[in-house]
């Protein structure tokens, strides 16, 4: 009995140490958050109204509650630029999940079925790109894909095109940007499934009569969707509300929330609706994350 | 690759059902080997393998004999040699094109499938109609008592039941050739001896071949009707249990198969039927002629433990027991009970030891010998064996 006493102590604390942290890092800020989303602007410091003042008393504080409203959240829904940057976000971010798991899964499968020691050559690799600044190699993407740059080089020297092809502010050199960054993220989790998985499963399935192809998709393929789900997950959420990619490499034309977000922020210096854009972004993004918790939870249900 | 290439041809015909002529055997290895870099994991082995065996691939770790299954399965293609299973050469074929199922170590048992989807796996690659898939799967539950447990995934089973579940997803396409690679290896002791006895006796009643390799020579002696020693990739000798416990061909082949006592020869004479051996650590031992006869390079005598009779005087009459008999003085220096028979070490007095394994066959310990006594142990010139070393 004392003996569990004695543990009983640090144990609660660590168990507890999440949630407090979770509350000062992130239910805190979110509620400031979710305050100023509701706050109207204001040519003022702080940018906005009203403010509670808690030294003002009782009646103050009632009537600054009272001047809460949702308009911001009914401009998001009603402004064609609102609207249209969420759909933008959402079709890049798919897309590019989609390019990133037809990518990254078969290099992932690949270093799976390396030796051993290889694959922690090509863990390296993978890794290595993160070394140098995420700005950086954005930069020599564009350095890349400019008009008389590396790529547009090779191709007319090739003779594959006879001028310049335009790369920079395209969709295709954001996509190609976007798949870049986010490769290892998506590489890893899979990778981590594929090498863990037990290689007589395979055996087994073309012993049983499997010919290659539906070994794949009965037993490897089904068995690797845990890393499926967390590759897609720390790739897609991320490039929903990717910023810097788009605006360096994309054309102006249609702008990602991210972008939407960054102008009201810092041009507009529109607070309110900077935060009601990035709460509406962030319940969107509890969707899939909610729908991958249930999943997994029947998962461990079954077993 | 020309077009009359392995590959090619028995992927055409392995799909087929593949029937060996009267008298063939339904397996042929020959002088199959395999090598990875530099190490040579299976070098030049032959073998038959009749319809309806029950063989066993005994050897230590690292012996080849796991490579050598792998390579039936299809999971490993051999550098040399040919592989026929009914006549036709498999050797290129690949997994899914063989007319054999393998029983996996750990099982690999589906993890994402129920019990019944992993028994019907196999049969729904065969292409067999759906309306017949059902009741193979039922029959096959049934052949394995796994009855009520079809819905489970494997990890809600026991290692037994997994263990059933494995032995039914193999033998549900009704394979010409059965491999099992330790089946037996991930159960207790006492589950393994009851599965050992339903193992042999499904064999039976189905009619297989079944091909299983196994480190555990008990479990080969029990189970197998012929067992194939495989050392440093060859086949050291293929025998049946018998021959193989009393008649092993080499010195390490008597060593690793139970426990037995060599001493080394120095001398032989012909005496009639019998040699008469000079040891140097026995003295001068009568042992009857070996059936092949052996050079003059250094060979030993070997006699296993239960073999020794040990008494507190020596055998009471030499005549009454043929010509000759080995006595040999000593004293008792080691005393090890197991159970059912107690494991007596004898230093004699030429200087050598010999074990001795006496059964017992009462349960007070009234003749029981005793540490540090006299003793005399003995043994028939016809339970010694003489190998080459």
């Amino acid at each position: 009995m004392s003996a569990r006493r004695i543990f009983a102590r640090p144990a609660r604390f660590a168990a507890i140490a999440p949630y407090v942290w979770m509350v000062l890092f992130f239910l805190v800020p979110f509620g400031f958050v979710l305050k100023i989303s509701l706050s109207q602007t204001a040519i003022a410091q702080p940018p906005y109204e009203p403010v509670f003042d808690l030294t003002a008393g009782w009646t103050a504080i009632r009537a600054a509650f009272a001047a809460l409203s949702i308009d911001n959240f009914r401009l998001l829904a009603s402004d064609d630029i609102y609207v249209f940057a969420y759909l933008r976000s959402l079709t890049v971010a798919v897309t590019a999940t989609a390019l990133l798991l037809l990518i990254g899964y078969p290099i992932a499968y690949g270093m799976a079925r390396l030796p051993k020691r290889w694959q922690a050559v090509a863990m390296v690799l993978v890794i290595v790109p993160f070394w140098t600044s995420f700005l950086i190699r954005i930069y020599a993407w564009i350095n890349i894909l400019q008009h008389d740059g590396l790529l547009n080089q090779i191709l007319l020297a090739l003779h594959l095109v006879s001028q310049p092809v335009v790369w920079l502010s395209t969709d295709t050199a954001m996509y190609i940007g976007i798949v870049y960054s986010y490769l290892p993220f998506m590489i890893l989790p899979l990778y981590a499934t594929l090498a863990k998985m037990e290689p007589a499963l395979e055996e087994a399935a073309s012993d049983l009569g499997a010919p290659p192809g539906a070994v794949f998709w009965l037993v490897t393929f089904p068995l690797s969707l845990p890393g499926v789900g967390a590759g897609v997950l720390l790739c897609f959420i991320p490039i929903v509300g990717e910023f810097v990619i788009p605006d360096l490499l994309a054309g102006s034309n249609s702008l990602m929330i991210g972008q939407t977000l960054w102008l009201e922020f810092f041009t507009n210096k529109d607070w309110p609706v900077a935060s009601a854009a990035a709460i509406a972004l962030l319940v969107m993004l509890l969707l899939p994350l909610l729908f991958y918790e249930r999943l997994q939870r029947r998962q461990l249900e079954e077993q | 690759m020309t077009d009359e290439s392995p590959r090619t041809g028995a992927a055409a015909n392995a799909a087929g059902d593949a029937h060996p002529a009267a008298g063939e055997p339904l397996l042929r290895i020959e002088g199959v080997a395999k090598t990875f870099g530099t190490f040579r994991a299976v070098d030049g082995v032959s073998l038959d393998v009749k319809a309806g065996e029950f063989f066993a691939l005994l050897g230590p770790s690292g012996c080849g004999k796991t490579t050598l299954l792998r390579m039936l399965a299809g999971f490993e293609a051999p550098d040399e040699g040919r592989i026929l299973l009914g006549g036709r050469d498999i050797a290129q074929a690949l997994p899914h094109e063989r007319p054999i199922n393998m029983m996996f170590q750990n099982y690999a048992l589906f993890p994402h499938l129920s019990v019944r989807d992993n028994i019907a796996f196999g049969l729904k690659r065969s292409g067999m109609a759906r309306a017949e898939i059902a009741p193979r799967v039922a029959e096959m539950v049934a052949l394995v008592k796994l009855e009520g447990l079809e819905k489970r995934k494997p990890d809600q089973l026991s290692g037994g039941q997994r263990q059933r579940v494995a032995l039914a997803r193999a033998l549900a396409r009704r394979p010409q050739l059965l491999l099992l690679d330790e089946p037996l290896a991930a159960l207790d002791k006492k589950l393994r001896e009851s599965t050992q006895r339903e193992l042999m006796e499904l064999q039976r009643r189905l009619g297989m071949t079944f091909i299983i390799v196994t480190h555990d020579q008990e479990e080969a002696m029990t189970m197998a009707s012929r067992i194939g020693v495989m050392k440093s990739g060859k086949l050291a000798q293929v025998a049946p249990p018998r021959e193989l416990y009393e008649a092993p061909r080499s010195r390490w082949i008597a060593e690793f198969v139970g426990d037995i006592n060599l001493f080394d020869a120095e001398s032989k004479l012909r005496d009639g039927h019998r040699l008469v051996i000079g040891t140097r650590d026995a003295g001068t031992l009568v042992v009857a002629e070996p059936r092949q006869p052996f050079g003059d390079s250094r060979f030993s005598v070997a006699i296993r433990p239960e073999k020794v009779k040990l008494s507190r005087r020596g055998p009471v009459s030499e005549a009454g027991h043929g010509t000759a008999i080995n006595v040999l003085d000593g004293v008792i220096a080691d005393i090890c009970y197991l159970g059912g028979t107690t494991t007596y070490k004898v230093k004699l007095d030429t200087g050598g030891t010999v074990q001795a394994s006496v059964a017992n066959s009462a349960r007070l310990d009234v003749d029981a010998y005793s540490l540090n006594q006299q003793i005399v142990a003995w043994f028939t010139p016809d339970d010694c064996v003489v190998l080459p070393s």
